[in-house]
């Protein structure tokens, strides 16, 4: 396969201190995709999103970002090609909309350079983009929970990377919220953003993910386009569910049924 | 000029061939207003005393124009100890914000990594063992807050420090650290513990050139250098991960604030004592004062410089028999964290 990739992981382990989660893991992130990986609590999804950005550093092998091992980088260098909305962030007291997207121009800030035209234009274009234009002058904490998350990604948008990675991004929002997000995630890849993403729902993945990762016990099991990796049997494998894939009436995309305890009705 | 962005306050910004910066309009403004108000004061407290002047005899005593006694009286002994409340307030106030900041938590100053106590464990051993001079007091209790900082530290360290560690090991030592304290106090005999009960309020009593100069110098180092932290340390406030995603090498920021931080400190008690609740109450006074997002250095700076020397103001004028400025600040203290207290509940119903 040779799928161009900027970013991939060559036989890493990668853990937290002698608790090894994904020994020799070798995976790369297509270029221009929407990956999302999936699988059951624990399995390492978040484990190996936290490799890719660099929050935690293979004890064996190595992360690779276009070309040279990721560690060889300088901080603020690896924070301009690849941006992370973590799983849980802190807005600190009292601060607005704007302030919180502005924040995300660090990287090319410098000790007297922090207010640049580019920055200004970046952060404008970042809040269009997440639709939180109209909230800029508000307080972060006045907001709802999917404005919120919308504001954290518009912050990621400002970084300007080519490369997202995004640590459950709708894993606290009601479903209106999640659907929102995960359109304009979908819009911000079409774009020509390589998005990459930790779902829990599987059929969020299929429909919007245009590539998924399928990982258990720390291993990845399948990789490949949703049409190509959703079946039945891969269910079960992975999340030990007995299901029906169907296809999803509105998209055609895979539709994991679960056939749950009662299968006579 | 202004912002093209809507940050719902009015920012200034500043933009030169190698400069851009943006900075709050009310924060600036608040700074300029503490500014005047610490010139105001400085020159009150240099008018005030056994001998009263006018302002206008203290301008041209400052500017050089008076010599014999009006000179004496407000350079050589009224001055050191005005320097000595602004810079030492100043460099508590940074101390009490950059440890607010970092465990984002409001009620943290470095006593929460067991700083006091370990810096009062080692003035009592040197009053107690070696009986020493106020140079070796002052030694003493700089190891010895060094050393329970540290300590601190090493004992929270794992895979990194986080916040939250480090404030339940510092309880716990400084938990430790002052009973050993108390035994030590109850061990002594009356003079020895009056001594330390007079260090331990912290004073500015017969602050001489000599102690301003050197506690000054390492403010002055040490300011800096809170400044160049003060960047990666607003990101920090957004969490360790993202801090680290934007860019910032977290667990040396986090080490250099924790140095800057525990210096500050450590400077201020070496020179006169434990000055209590100033690192505590500035940030939060200054935050509210400026309405900025999260804290910000300047203004907690400028508020730890202005309540210092009201507070030895009061402790040396206003009080009915001069006390140590350290008892004034613990009252103000205090008085803060019943308003904090009370203002937090009333928030939440």
């Amino acid at each position: 396969m040779t799928t161009p990739t900027r970013l991939q992981v060559e036989s890493a382990t990668i853990g937290y201190d002698k608790r090894v989660i994904s020994r020799d893991l070798s995976v790369a992130i297509p270029d221009e995709s929407f990956t999302v990986i999936v699988g059951p609590n624990a399995c390492g999804k978040s484990t190996l999103l936290r490799g890719l950005s660099r929050l935690l550093r293979p004890s064996a092998g190595q992360v690779v970002l276009d070309g040279a091992d990721i560690n060889s980088f300088r901080t603020k260098e690896v924070a301009r090609r690849v941006g992370l909305l973590p799983q849980t962030s802190i807005a600190p007291d009292g601060i607005t909309v704007a302030d919180l997207v502005a924040r995300g121009r660090y990287p090319y800030h410098g000790f007297m350079r922090q207010w640049t035209a580019d920055d200004e234009r970046a952060v404008r274009n970042a809040m269009d983009a997440a639709a939180v234009t109209g909230l800029s002058s508000r307080l972060v904490d006045e907001l709802s929970g999917g404005q919120r998350q919308r504001v954290w990604v518009a912050m990621a948008l400002a970084q300007h990377t080519d490369i997202l990675l995004l640590d459950e991004p709708t894993t606290f929002l009601d479903i209106t919220h999640q659907i929102e997000l995960l359109e304009l995630f979908t819009d911000l890849n079409q774009a020509g953003r390589t998005l990459v993403a930790v779902l829990h729902d599987l059929n969020h993945a299929a429909r919007f993910g245009t590539h998924l990762i399928a990982m258990k016990d720390g291993r990845i099991v399948a990789e490949g386009t949703p049409e190509k990796i959703v079946t039945a049997e891969l269910v079960e494998e992975v999340f030990g569910l007995r299901c029906l894939v169907v296809a999803d009436p509105v998209a055609g995309t895979p539709h994991v049924v679960p056939l749950g305890r009662d299968r006579s009705r | 000029m202004s912002s093209d962005v809507d940050f719902g306050r009015p920012m200034l910004v500043l933009r030169r061939r190698r400069i851009a910066v943006r900075l709050e309009r009310r924060s600036v403004v608040v700074c300029a207003v503490l500014v005047l108000a610490l010139a105001g004061l400085a020159v009150l407290a240099l008018m005030t005393g056994s001998y009263s002047l006018g302002p206008g005899e203290v301008l041209s005593a400052l500017t050089g124009r008076e010599t014999g006694l009006m000179h004496d009286i407000v350079v050589e002994w009224r001055l050191p100890r005005v320097t000595a409340a602004l810079v030492f307030g100043a460099a508590l106030g940074v101390s009490g914000a950059v440890f607010q900041s970092m465990l984002r938590n409001p009620l943290a100053d470095p006593g929460i990594i067991g700083f006091s106590q370990g810096a009062y464990t080692g003035a009592l051993i040197v009053i107690l063992v070696v009986n020493g001079s106020y140079g070796q007091l002052a030694g003493g209790a700089l190891l010895g807050g060094m050393v329970t900082a540290l300590a601190v530290y090493v004992l929270a360290y794992r895979r990194g420090v986080q916040g939250f560690r480090l404030i339940v090991v510092g309880i716990g030592v400084s938990a430790m650290l002052g009973s050993l304290n108390t035994w030590l106090i109850l061990k002594a005999d009356l003079d020895q513990a009056m001594a330390a009960a007079t260090w331990g309020a912290g004073s500015l009593n017969g602050t001489s050139w000599d102690q301003v100069i050197i506690g000054g110098i390492c403010v002055l180092v040490l300011l800096p250098a809170a400044g160049m932290l003060s960047r990666p340390m607003r990101q920090m406030e957004l969490g360790d991960d993202a801090a680290a995603a934007l860019g910032v090498r977290v667990p040396a920021a986090r080490l250099g604030l924790v140095v800057v931080g525990v210096a500050l400190t450590a400077t201020v008690t070496a020179a006169a004592g434990p000055i209590a609740f100033i690192s505590l109450v500035a940030p939060q006074i200054a935050r509210r004062l400026a309405r900025t997002a999260g804290i910000t250095l300047a203004p907690a700076a400028l508020v730890g410089a202005l309540l210092c020397l009201a507070a030895d103001y009061i402790a040396q004028h206003v009080a009915p028999t001069p006390l140590p400025v350290g008892i004034v600040t613990v009252v103000l203290g205090g008085g803060y964290l019943g308003w904090l207290l009370f203002t937090e509940a009333r928030r939440r119903l």
